[in-house]
Parts: C-alpha cells; structure tokens; sequence
C-alpha cells in the first residue's frame, strides 16, 4: 500500500503572535510507521492536532486519504488517536469505556481481543481513576484501536511507562502495521522511533527539519556525549573520528559523537593523559541541538555567502 | 460486541458518572431538600406548597447549572473533551447526553421534593398537577443546561464551581425562590421580574393553582434567556478549536 494518507502543503500555524508551525510540506505514505521526532516546542503537537481535524487550519492546506478535509466525519471514522496525557471519563470502567468508543465505529474490534492484547483482563472492571499511569496509557491506546482505524496517530504513547508496558505497546503498534494500518508516531525516544519506524520526520521549531529511514537520521545525529579532561585542543577533537561537536565546559571537553565508542578509541590514543572520561547516550533534546546547530550553521553559510558576493 | 447507538453510550456513560460521582451530587441533590424541610416543612408550613414549586425551581437549577457546568469544564481540563472531538463521535449526542442526564437528575430532585411535601405537609394535588408540575419544572432544566454548559465552556475549570455558585445562589434568592419577591422593595421586585428562575417558578406556581402566570411573557423570558446561552455556548465551542 503505497498510497498517501495525509498530505500537508505550506502549512503554518499561530497561537496569537507565536508560530507553531512555519510552512510545513509533508506526505504520509500508507501502510507506514511515520515517527514524527522533535524536542519540546517543536510543534508535533499542533501538527498531530490539525491531521486530526481538532484545529482549525489556519494557512495552508491539509488532505487525509485523498480529498477530505480533517475533522470530517468520514475521515474520523478512519482513525484512531491517542492524545499526549489525555485524560478520560474518570468514573468509568474500562470495559464501559471500550463499548462507549466501540459505538462510535461502525466495524468495531472484539473488547474481549483488545483486553487480552493489551493485559487488560484483569482491570476490566476497574474504573479509570482507580488505574496508575502504565494501565490508563495502555487503556487508552486500546480506545484508539477500537474501531480498527486505516491510520492510527500516536502523540507519545510510551511516555512515563515501565519497559514490559512498553513492550505490550510496541508489539500492539507493530501488529496494526503487519495488518496493513498506518501510523503516525509522535515521539521523544530516538529507540522508539529507531525500533518502530519506518519513516522518520524530524520537526524543530514549526519547520521540518530532516526526514528518512531511522538510520539516516540517526547517523546524522549525535547519540553520545562524552566528557573528559584532556589536554587536547578543541579543533584536534574536531577532526577525531564520528565528532559532532565539541564544546570547552569549565575543566572538562563536551564531545558529542554519533558513535561514542570509536571517537573515545581516537581521544585516548591521541592523548594518554585524558582523566574524568565519561560517555553517556546523548538525549533527545542535546542531540536535536546538533541537527539544528548544522542547520543554522548552513543557514549563515549562506548568509555569509551572499554578502561575499553582494561584497565583490 | 456491544451495538448500542453512541447517542445511549453517551448518556449512559453521563449517567454512570453522575451516580459514581456522589460528593458532588448528593450536595446538589440535598441543598434544595434540606431548605425546603427547614422552611417548608418546619418554619412555614402553611406555605408548603409555594415553597414546594419556589424550591423544586431551585432544584432543577442547580442540577442543570453545575452537572452541566462544573463537568464541562473538567472534562476540557482532562482532555476528554477533545478526545471526543478527535473521535467520530457526534457532537451533538455528547451534548444531548449530558442533556439527557440533567433532565433526569432534575426529575428526581421534583420527585422527592412532591414526595415530602405530600407526605409531611399534607400537599395534596390532582394527578394532572402533579404531573405538570415535574413536566414544566423537568423541561425547564433546559435553559439553565445552556446556560451551565456556556459558562463550562468559557470559564477556567478550576473557577468555575465557585462561579456557578456565585450565580446559582443570588439569583435563586433574587427570583424569590426561598423569600417571595413581593416582600421586596419595589426596584428588587422589577429585578426579579427579569431573571429566569421567577418566571419557570411563575409557571410551576400557576399550574398548581397557587397563582396564575402569565405564560407568554414568562415563556419568552425563558425562551430568550435559554437562545442568548445557547449562542454563547455555541461561540465557546468554536473558541475550543480555535485555542486548545
């Protein structure tokens, strides 16, 4: 199934005078998981709420599976959404819940089914506010489910669970894209979108800033930052294999390296004396800061570029 | 699976969240009986079927004003309302449950009510009043649903319990629900005249022959009333798009 399931072209979007998102161009293809990655701020949310019809689009142009618009009830009936930190009708019961979400598809999935899938047998009876964070994420992942949506659109669902709740999740995710579903995956977890995607999306401030396979991303981002004292010159460790970026902290050298371990084999062979040595996977957030960095480096490359021009 | 249409899962699911919710009905349910066992039943008992029509008023306002109200706004503060939004649920049998559950919340405040008054004060009506009293009294929870439901839209959630209950409570005692607006001074009374309470507590009062109403002025102030939330109401909706 190659065909697309949302298209977004130059689409912007403002909260009063601050824009969330600033032209974004985007095709989803079917039958994919679409990890959409960014830090904080982003505007992965604002972009998951318009696909999802929730907001109104304010410029631009936004298509779900061809020629309807958001928020249109055909197109709703299609999908099915996990909202970040959603919270739902405290009182009732998960089973309650499940019919009430079963009701509104007009194909809906076996409660029985989706309470195995999930482990939820047990807390089927259990009312909602009586669940700790682990079993309402997985609750409402099966409310998106429930109506076997064409295109599932996930806003962090794995956000504050242990690693079996995890598991459960990833295998659930996974088993809807063996069936054919696509999926859109908002996500902080470079594992995650390594492990689940097909497609990475990388958003940073309103714009998309890199797309591709997991592996193309993620051999452009950093993954590992290492620190030490080292007698080493900042534009020495430069030039040391798989560096990112190198930053003087007060006494210690900040490296961050796409692949900690062969950068730290150079730094020691080129200076025996290095102390304080620590390696650690690089987060989310300071990795991104790499992509962006080389963005706006680029960007006053340019800038630089003209004015020599402009100059001559 | 289960096949009920979603226009009755969402008013069951209203309904099973206004029983399991009881720290917040009983309050709404027992402030109108409390008052009309202390006033009506004890204190003036010759007035027990007025004040059976001012306080069942009363009733129907605060269940309508805050199951409507208080549980709009939580439920936008907990995201529920825009997973429904996101979901292919029909708005409007979102509505209409939390509707459908105020109606019946605000029969059984009538319901009891009629039952204490016929029990210990000795009211004693033909069938067809009483009937038309829980009828007018049910269907006059409406405009004060729009009304709960605008302010649920507008107001933060966490203000909004404390001014519902700085509308529901004056404006009952303004509409002369628990004092009869003619021991009013005269520019108080002209205030009761305008303020929608008096006039569904008008009619209730006219069907059980305590005092006859005028039916169209009142219907129209309720009408009006109930059109100007409903546009308000309307306008928060679109605002919840807009903002969230």
């Amino acid at each position: 199934m190659t065909q697309v399931v949302a298209e977004c072209s130059a689409v912007h979007h403002h909260y009063g005078s601050t824009a969330a998102l600033d032209g974004i161009d985007l095709a989803l293809s079917g039958g994919k998981v679409t990890a959409l990655l960014g830090p904080n701020g982003a505007g992965k949310t604002t972009l998951i709420h318009l696909l999802m019809g929730v907001l109104p689009v304010q410029k631009g142009r936004i298509e779900v599976f061809g020629s309807l618009r958001p928020g249109q009830r055909p197109a709703q009936r299609r999908i099915g959404v996990m909202l970040q930190a959603s919270g739902v009708q405290n009182n009732l019961t998960v089973t309650e819940l499940l019919d009430l979400f079963a009701s509104f598809y007009p194909n809906p999935d076996s409660r029985e089914r989706l309470l195995d899938e999930l482990d939820l047998v047990e807390l089927a009876d259990r009312r909602f506010r009586h669940l700790s964070g682990g079993q309402k994420q997985r609750v409402l992942f099966a409310l998106a489910v429930v109506g076997k949506p064409d295109w599932l659109i996930l806003d962090e669902p794995t956000t504050g669970l242990d690693p079996s709740a995890r598991r459960i999740l990833w295998r659930a995710i996974d088993a809807r894209r063996q069936s054919g579903a696509s999926i859109l995956l908002c996500t902080h977890f470079m594992d995650e979108a390594q492990k689940l995607a097909d497609h990475v999306v990388v958003l940073n401030s309103g714009r998309v800033l890199d797309q591709g396979s997991p592996d193309a991303i993620r051999r452009r981002v950093a993954s590992e930052r290492i620190r030490a004292r080292t007698s080493l010159s900042v534009e020495t460790i430069r030039e040391l294999p798989s560096v990112q970026s190198v930053t003087a902290g007060e006494d210690r050298i900040e490296i961050l390296s796409r692949r900690g371990t062969e950068t730290v084999r150079a730094l020691l062979s080129a200076d025996d004396g290095v102390e304080d040595l620590e390696v650690a996977a690089a987060d989310l957030e300071t990795a991104f800061l790499t992509l962006t960095d080389s963005a706006r480096g680029a960007a006053d490359l340019s800038v630089s570029a003209t004015t020599e021009q402009e100059a001559a | 699976m289960n096949t009920a249409s979603p226009s009755m899962q969402l008013i069951r699911a209203q309904w099973l969240n206004l029983l399991r919710t009881p720290d917040y009905t009983l309050p709404t349910l027992l402030f109108p009986i409390m008052f009309y066992v202390f006033f009506g039943l004890m204190m003036m008992r010759g007035q027990a079927l007025w004040l059976l029509c001012t306080f069942a008023t009363f009733g129907v306002m605060g269940a309508a004003l805050f199951s409507f109200g208080v549980s709009i706004a939580t439920e936008r503060a907990q995201g529920w309302l825009l997973l429904l939004r996101a979901s292919p649920a029909p708005v409007n049998a979102v509505i209409a449950g939390k509707a459908f559950g105020a109606l019946l919340f605000a029969l059984v405040t009538v319901v009891l009510l009629s039952a204490l008054a016929a029990a210990f004060a000795n009211v004693r009506l033909e069938t067809a009043q009483w009937l038309g009293l829980a009828g007018i009294l049910t269907a006059g929870a409406l405009p004060f649903c729009l009304m709960g439901l605008a302010l649920g839209l507008w107001l933060r959630p966490s203000a909004a319990p404390a001014v519902l209950n700085l509308v529901y409570l004056p404006m009952g005692f303004l509409s002369g629900l628990w004092i009869p607006s003619t021991v009013f001074p005269g520019w108080l009374q002209a205030v009761a005249e305008w303020l929608p309470p008096y006039h569904l507590a008008a009619l209730a009062l006219d069907i059980v022959g305590a005092k006859p109403a005028n039916w169209t002025q009142s219907l129209t102030i309720l009408a009006v009333f109930a059109l100007a939330f409903a546009v308000m109401a309307a306008l928060g909706w679109r605002r919840l798009s807009g903002a969230s």
